[in-house]
């Protein structure tokens, strides 16, 4: 009967946080509806969603997979604008929004996904900082060539230019999608909330169940000890292929959603300090913890709003929290203390059902 | 003669990345550590010295030295109060602070001078140097940068391999614990580390706003990560390598600007790094490391 | 066929157990060597391991005896000679390969997969033993309900050979020394090899643990049917459990018998056991 105790308390946890994204979209549907919600929180509500995903997405590569990456923005941009041209291509085909977002998160994922892997085969095999470096530049390099694409559709199909609009040649009938460093523009604003929230539960239920299963045990196990997870036959470039993959197609579906809230998007929104930030979220959640993800993401990205009263202050003031999170939760006799703490407890614990035995 | 140009123009801005390399390869030589504010740093230098100018009327020179000062004690500050409670910490968890404190610097910077571009004085009074009949210019500030570069790296590598701290700084990246047995300092070492790479970084931020003279808090941000980029080019750790790399990082940025495509340099940039990085894992003249089993 | 050093005829002096006479040998090693930077850690190395014998490896420190195992499971790639698995070449597998083609092992300075559970662990071991693909895990097909409920009863009948069963949900990192090294057994046991490489099974262990780990060692070779090749330093566990002992110096082999004709030969003696003495 002991025996199911470990899998009881994990499914427990999982339960709680997939309740805790239901009653937060309960509990602001209820505000919205009785006119508690100011427009500016309004309008944060789908960039909440697409970076909880983001944060969620990066703890697979950081918490999980346990490789340091600067460039998930990169993904987010490529499935932000892969999506844009799908919802606009399919406009004349499908009427339904709704199925037209969602063919533009597929398309986003899948493109993202597929760039995952073509920067994972390579990147995958170097270690550290200089994986770090390389998901750096990839993001830079996404950035600087979505910056310089003009895409349009004519009669005949998409059409993409480097140099500007009217090597485009689409004449009267076609409709410009993307203008180089002016972006995308006249998206249609396709997401909403309640797909939002979908999303983020989609993502979840990917992640958590991925960790829990065959390939989530051997991506932890090369995290943890490559050599001894190579030894027990794992194929470690397997695995984090499969991770980085998974991860970058959950950024991708990120962007998609996130760039269909706009009518207009521009690559400079999904640069180094985008990823950055995500990654702070990650690591302010606490690592490997996707519920700590899910709500520093939201905290995060509502704070500096309700710091508007500290209008100029409140970037530094986000800062000297950074920092002064970082100091504290590493402190070693704080840890000390947490650590005894919770030894406490446990040995409590196994004292109890020692007893009951 | 314009590809002699665009070669002066490549070392020039090589050598202002170099310089800044230069601060990451040493922190992370001895500190192990990315410090990201780096680039930040630079940015202040740059504000420093146009305070000086600007705002006090001083000269050039004397400029220079205030923005070196001020660096300098900003550097080993942020290491005390920031870095130094890391020390065994989690590296992921230093990067996020160094990123706190990036962050930081930059919206202190825009509170105290605004979003505003400040347009910078060179600090490079000179008349440029005009040769072959005129055909070519090469301006005082390129001319300057990459002598100073020469002479820093000369500087250093004396420093490093000749004076006591120079010693001390090579056994504490070789090993830590080991270096604090044999009675060397090593929390003075990685100060002075870190007061040495604020002190570059400083004339970095000069030189750099000498040659494009606009100057914004997120002015430090770009050549930072370039300059990070160059050091991990030149294998991470190597000051040979973040000199080198900086340099060659530089001349690809120009030379890929005149003759590839102008908006896509930093894509070209990045793309040779990610080439680098795959035919050698550990930059240029980095170290390999092998896991004890 | 065409590798020379399978041509050279294997140094004779094998000491199979009897039982083990008519088959395939589980390991034939012929002259097997790597240096690393002009320094040869190993150097022409033979050993024949019989396909039910517990072997043993031992030499003083730094005698290059981890390095023979990291060989034999390809962590390092040898510079010269074969390593013939039940028979077949080894020449130009991975680790990963390695292991599936059947040798599992320990390690001196413990790796397990320290973050998660005694069951994880073990069930990590079991990775290639009920499979299922990345898409049935997340999408909880039938086929993850019925290879999790298999890996699980596995992972538990594993681990009760040592009595772990009840330490399933602790976190690995969180055990004794001693368990720590039992999981580690565990774990290579979870990949069902033929060949279970130990080493230093016994560090850190108690006289008490230790003599456990002896009975352990023998039930497990019993159960599984399999060879066991250890390094050890505990002299009592190497006498006491090893049927055929190699002794390693600088590198080389310099002996080669029973436990009672390694106890008499001199050579072993002044290598080895004497230094031990006068420590």
């Amino acid at each position: 009967m002991k025996m199911t105790k470990p899998g009881q308390k994990r499914l427990i946890s999982n339960a709680i946080t997939y309740a805790i994204v239901i009653v937060a979209y309960v509990l602001i549907q209820i505000l919205d509806g009785s006119g508690n919600l100011t427009s500016s929180l309004r309008g944060q509500l789908v960039p909440i969603c697409a970076y909880i995903v983001m944060a969620v997405s990066l703890n697979l590569t950081v918490g999980v997979l346990g490789e340091l990456s600067l460039g998930h923005a990169g993904f987010m941009s490529l499935g932000a604008f892969s999506g844009v041209i799908v919802s606009l291509g399919l406009r004349d085909t499908v009427s339904a929004g709704p199925l037209r977002l969602l063919a533009a998160l597929l398309v986003g994922a899948v493109i993202a996904g597929l760039f995952g892997f073509i920067v994972g085969v390579p990147a995958l095999r170097l270690r550290g900082d200089y994986l770090a470096i390389v998901t750096l530049a990839f993001g830079e390099i996404i950035k600087n060539v979505i910056n310089t694409l003009y895409v349009g559709i004519g009669p005949d199909g998409l059409r993409i230019s480097m140099s500007d609009q009217a090597s485009l040649g689409l004449g009267e009938s076609g409709t410009v999608i993307m203008r180089g460093p002016m972006g995308a523009v006249g998206v249609d604003k396709l997401a909403s909330f309640g797909a939002g929230v979908i999303l983020v539960l989609i993502t979840l239920a990917i992640v958590l169940n991925l960790v829990h299963s065959r390939s989530g045990r051997a991506i932890m196990a090369v995290r943890d000890n490559r050599i001894a997870a190579e030894s027990v036959g794992i194929s470690i470039t397997r695995y984090k292929l499969t991770a980085f993959i998974i991860s970058a197609a959950l950024a991708g579906a990120a962007g998609a959603l996130y760039a269909l809230n706009y009518s207009t998007v521009v690559a400079r929104k999904f640069d180094f300090n985008t990823s950055i930030l995500v990654l702070v979220f990650v690591v302010l959640g606490g690592i490997g913890n996707i519920r700590g993800s899910i709500i520093a993401a939201a905290v995060l990205t509502v704070l500096p709003e309700l710091l508007r009263a500290f209008n100029d202050y409140r970037m530094l003031a986000y800062a000297v929290i950074l920092i002064l999170v970082m100091l504290t939760s590493n402190n070693d006799r704080l840890k000390q203390l947490r650590w005894r703490i919770r030894s406490y407890f446990q040995h409590s614990s196994r004292r109890q059902e020692a007893e009951h035995e | 003669m314009t590809f002699l140009s665009y070669l002066v123009s490549g070392l020039s801005l090589g050598s202002i990345y170099a310089i800044i390399a230069l601060g990451y390869t040493m922190v992370y030589g001895i500190a192990k550590m990315l410090n990201f504010a780096h680039g930040d740093v630079i940015m202040i230098g740059g504000y420093m010295s146009f305070v000086a100018t600007a705002h006090m009327g001083w000269p050039p020179l004397a400029s220079v030295l205030l923005a070196m000062l001020v660096c300098t004690v900003l550097g080993v500050l942020i290491e005390q109060l920031a870095y130094k409670p890391l020390r065994t910490a989690p590296s992921l968890a230093v990067l996020i602070t160094a990123i706190g404190v990036s962050y930081f610097l930059q919206n202190a910077a825009l509170l105290i001078w605004s979003s505003n571009p400040k347009s910078f004085t060179s600090v490079v009074l000179l008349p440029s140097l005009k040769l072959f009949d005129g055909q070519l210019t090469i301006s005082s500030v390129a001319l300057v940068t990459i002598l100073a570069c020469v002479a820093i790296i000369i500087g250093l590598t004396f420093i490093i391999s000749k004076t006591k701290i120079g010693k001390a700084m090579r056994a504490v990246s070789e090993d830590k614990e080991a270096a604090q047995l044999m009675g060397i300092n090593v929390n003075q070492t990685i100060s002075v580390t870190f007061a040495i790479g604020s002190a570059l970084a400083a004339i970095a931020g000069v030189l750099l706003c000498s040659a494009y003279p606009i100057l914004s808090p997120t002015t430090g941000a770009m050549p930072g990560i370039k300059a990070f980029t160059a050091a991990v080019f030149g294998g991470i750790g190597s000051i040979p390598g973040a000199f080198w790399g900086g340099l060659l990082l530089g001349l690809i940025e120009i030379f890929g600007k005149a003759y590839i495509s102008t908006q896509l340099s930093d894509a070209i940039v990045f793309s040779i790094l990610i080439l680098v990085l795959l035919v050698r894992p550990t930059g240029l003249m980095g170290r390999k490391i092998s896991e004890k089993v | 066929m065409n590798n020379p050093a399978k041509m050279v005829p294997v140094p004779s002096r094998a000491i199979i157990p009897e039982r083990d006479l008519g088959v395939t040998p589980i390991l034939e090693v012929s002259h097997l060597g790597i240096n690393f930077g002009g320094l040869n850690a190993v150097e022409d190395f033979n050993i024949i391991v019989g396909r039910t014998e517990i072997a043993g490896l031992i030499g003083p420190n730094g005698a290059g005896k981890t390095t023979v195992f990291n060989l034999l499971t390809k962590v390092y790639q040898p510079t010269r000679g074969a390593i013939l698995l039940d028979g077949k070449d080894t020449a130009g597998m991975s680790t990963m390969q390695i292991n599936q083609a059947g040798i599992a092992r320990t390690f001196q300075n413990i790796r397990l997969f320290q973050a998660l559970s005694v069951e994880d662990n073990v069930k990590i071991g079991l990775h290639n033993q009920f499979k299922y693909s990345t898409l049935s895990g997340i999408l909880r097909l039938p086929r993850y309900w019925d290879a999790e409920r298999k890996a699980r009863e596995q992972a538990l009948e594993l681990l009760s050979i040592f009595n772990m069963e009840r330490m399933a949900s602790y976190k690995a990192g969180s055990l004794p020394y001693g368990a720590q090294r039992r999981l580690e057994i565990v774990r290579a046991l979870a990949t069902r090899p033929s060949l279970l490489l130990l080493d230093e099974p016994a560090a850190g262990m108690n006289p008490s643990e230790t003599e456990a780990l002896m009975a352990n060692i023998i039930k497990i070779r019993d159960m599984f049917q399999i060879a066991i090749m250890l390094i050890e330093h505990d002299m009592r566990l190497v006498m006491g459990i090893c049927e055929g002992i190699a002794v390693l110096n600088y590198g080389k082999i310099i002996a080669k018998g029973t436990p009672e004709e390694i106890q008499a030969n001199p050579a072993v003696i002044e290598a080895y056991l004497g230094q031990k003495k006068e420590a």
